[in-house]
């Protein structure tokens, strides 16, 4: 098996083959059978496949992109399911953006935020109160809501928010060694929920436990953003900027100052790190994802109620990092992306199952043992198992080897600036 | 305005006093464990719940076959508070054998990931048990104490209103002191309590000195769980109503109060556990009155973690705490 493997790893024709091979079939079994949720789920994972292959970067992206952009919505677009196959590709982005960004805070500068989902609130009902009329209770200027074009803007300006908040949520609660941060940040999540499901006396802003309804859609060019299938696109966009964004984050000279701060913070304070400016920093990052993706999740559901940002939110996104490796971005997207369709599919389709089989008399399966309710349950034993025995995750992260033989070489001491990103970027492809 | 503050004065200092001991007791198991391993045990708040559960299950049984009836209350209160205690002692031992002992050298992050798995893990747990046993997972016990004393408060004095307390009341308050003393009569003259406080000092030194280091982790956890347990029994007879979700929250108060004590100090948990009560009950009668209506009683929970957030950044040893220094 092993033998077999490595021949493959060593002919990037018969990777070519095997990959395209896998993209064709995956593509025509859901094109032609178009309820099959496997064989969507199947498509999605060719680019875990594609991951896996030993292409240059380029072309690993140049396949995933024209996976995404093209093959995955023609396919899912031949029958009815089409909208909900696109719901769930949409919030697969969703929830990888934020856990990209919570990988930032726990992953890489290893502080422990338990109450992520609050970043995530507060960009949802950034847009949210201005989307709809709700702002006239306040505002003393403008009309609201504002119209559907105001969305491109309002993206940079949940992101402003949640980062603002981010900040001023770590100024005080980083002089806290890191134990207590866990709980500190748990306890502001509560608190941003507790005071949204509350906003609506004196002045109503949030409108309390009701909800904010009908949020306007986005608008480009008079088209409105109405449909799943059309915010995928708008994920997707965004997701590819994130993705970009945490690569280059990760080796600069603040990701690596993060992982400093995560190996032994005394030490790393040695070495003329700024601790409260590093991880405010990781906060501030890492909030700014959340936040943007929240106004992307208001303007999708067009409602915002503070149901959706309770603490299993964020225990959610804390699951997906460390199901897929914590600082591993690669991994944190294999993570989000497996924990939500997990939530979004396997379990309703498995409750669906179970109550087809009960109706028929099959088994009978009591109420109480329905998946769908059984959450908490799987992510707490995703918990335990992978912090007992693979703390590293499913896709380990890890950090670039650079050739000491080059870096010594003094011939080329001229050039050792271009040589040492050249090596870098040739060991990051890898 | 405080006129109508000390009108309700004597009501929210019984209530306060009454969550105040559940508190004080829950804040104990996290100080205990936390002097020990230096380690938030997140699943207390669970073990907690899962005593109400256990012993509530025990006095439905109870009821069930008529026992109840026929034995004194004081009894039965007595015989499910033994039976929870070990019970939920059985599985804070458990809990710590299985998934805090393998990963005691792992980083902080990774054995607070552990804990945060366990606590949702329970809670699933007791929610599936519940419901399938009873068809829902919200559980109301037997009223053992249900008589209604009046205090007449305002014979002291005019300003104060009467007040009126349950006679569960004077359960919940003599139990937690007994529980209290006994503890720190434990942790203080016994041979055993010696050997933690060893322990928590310095783990390798204690182990020099043949104190069996991993047997007086596993005492700490049953004696905090066991505690912890009691506390949801008490719970459950005290308010009646219990969810598989209450213990979260709770733990989280009494976490709070653990560090409002200092972390790793018996009696400034018990000494911030009764506070915190107090503090949260006045801010739940108050916060409407003193600010208008513009503030419900829902900020109470804000307000618990508000304090929290102060106390971290301006006096994080808590009101007793010794001041730690890091080395590398």
């Amino acid at each position: 098996m092993k033998n077999w493997l490595h021949t493959i790893q060593q002919n990037k024709r018969l990777q070519a083959l095997i990959v395209g091979l896998y993209i064709v079939v995956t593509f025509f079994s859901l094109y032609l059978a178009q309820k099959s949720v496997v064989a969507f789920l199947l498509l999605l994972s060719s680019l875990l496949l594609l991951y896996f292959t030993t292409f240059s970067n380029r072309v690993k992206w140049l396949i995933g992109g024209l996976v995404m952009v093209v093959l995955l919505p023609l396919a899912a677009s031949q029958g009815e399911a089409y909208q909900s196959y696109m719901e769930v590709a949409t919030l697969v982005g969703i929830y990888i953006a934020m856990a990209l960004g919570l990988n930032i805070v726990v992953g890489m500068a290893g502080l422990l935020d338990l109450g992520f989902v609050a970043f995530f609130a507060l960009g949802a009902y950034t847009y949210g109160i201005f989307a709809t009329g709700q702002a006239n209770n306040f505002m003393p200027f403008g009309h609201y809501p504002l119209s559907g074009e105001s969305f491109w803007v309002f993206i940079f300006i949940g992101c402003f928010v949640a980062a603002l908040f981010g900040i001023l949520l770590g100024v005080p609660v980083l002089r806290v060694k890191g134990d207590y941060l866990a709980i500190v940040t748990l306890g502001f999540g509560e608190i941003i929920r507790i005071i949204f499901n509350n906003l609506d006396k004196p002045v109503n802003i949030t409108n309390g436990a009701m909800g904010l309804a009908s949020v306007q859609p986005p608008r480009l060019f008079g088209i409105d953003f109405m449909y799943p299938s059309q915010f995928y696109y708008i994920v997707l966009v965004i997701l590819i900027a994130v993705i970009f964004a945490v690569r280059r984050l990760e080796f600069s000279k603040i990701g690596r100052a993060w992982k400093a701060v995560r190996e032994n913070e005394i030490a790393a304070q040695a070495m003329g790190i700024h601790l409260v400016k590093t991880k405010l920093m990781a906060f501030a990052v890492g909030a700014s994802f959340s936040g943007m993706m929240g106004v992307v999740f208001a303007a999708k559901q067009t409602f915002v109620d503070p149901t959706s940002f309770t603490l299993l939110e964020s225990i959610t996104i804390l699951v997906m990092v460390i199901l897929g490796g914590m600082g591993s971005v690669p991994g944190v997207i294999l993570g989000a992306a497996l924990v939500t369709i997990l939530n979004l599919q396997v379990l309703t389709e498995l409750t669906n199952w179970l109550n087809q089989l009960s109706l028929n008399g099959v088994i009978s399966v009591p109420d109480a043992l329905s998946p769908a309710k059984m959450q908490r349950f799987i992510f707490g034993i995703i918990l335990i198992l992978f912090a007992l025995y693979r703390p590293q995750g499913l896709l380990p992260a890890k950090n670039p080897v650079f050739n000491e033989k080059e870096l010594k070489d003094t011939d080329k001491l001229v050039n050792a600036g271009v040589q040492k990103e050249a090596t870098q970027h040739v060991h990051l492809d890898s | 305005m405080i006129n109508e503050v000390l009108h309700t004065l004597p009501q929210v200092l019984i209530d306060g006093l009454t969550l105040g001991a559940v508190y004080a007791i829950v804040a104990l198991g996290y100080t205990m464990v936390y002097g020990i391993l230096e380690l938030i045990n997140f699943a207390h708040g669970e073990i907690f719940m899962t005593g109400a559960f256990v012993g509530t299950a025990i006095l439905l049984t109870f009821a069930g076959f008529g026992w109840l009836a026929s034995m004194p209350a004081i009894v039965a209160l007595i015989l499910v508070l033994v039976v929870t205690s070990v019970v939920t002692g059985l599985l804070g031992m458990g809990i710590e054998r299985v998934a805090y002992r393998p990963l005691r050298n792992a980083p902080k992050l990774i054995t607070l990931i552990t804990a945060i798995g366990v606590s949702f893990l329970l809670q699933d747990i007791v929610r599936f048990i519940a419901e399938l046993k009873n068809g829902n997972y919200i559980l109301t016990g037997p009223s053992l104490f249900s008589g209604q004393i009046g205090i007449k408060a305002s014979s002291i004095s005019s300003i104060f209103n009467d007040a009126s307390v349950k006679s569960s009341f004077f359960i919940v308050l003599i139990v937690a002191v007994i529980m209290m003393v006994t503890l720190d009569f434990f942790v203080n003259r016994t041979k055993w309590g010696m050997a933690m406080r060893a322990v928590a000092q310095d783990r390798e030194t204690a182990a020099l000195m043949s104190v069996n280091v991993n047997k007086v982790i596993a005492l700490t956890f049953f004696i905090g769980s066991a505690l912890g347990g009691a506390t949801g029994v008490l719970f459950a007879i005290q308010y009646g109503t219990i969810d598989p979700y209450i213990g979260f929250i709770l733990g989280l108060k009494a976490f709070t109060a653990a560090v409002l004590g200092g972390i790793g100090n018996i009696r400034g948990a018990m000494f911030g556990g009764i506070l915190l009560g107090v503090l949260e009950m006045f801010a739940a009668a108050n916060l409407p009155v003193v600010s208008h209506g513009i503030l419900g009683a829902e900020y109470k929970d804000v307000f618990a973690f508000a304090i929290l957030i102060i106390v971290l950044i301006f006096k994080p040893e808590g009101l007793f705490g010794k001041v730690s220094v890091e080395k590398v």
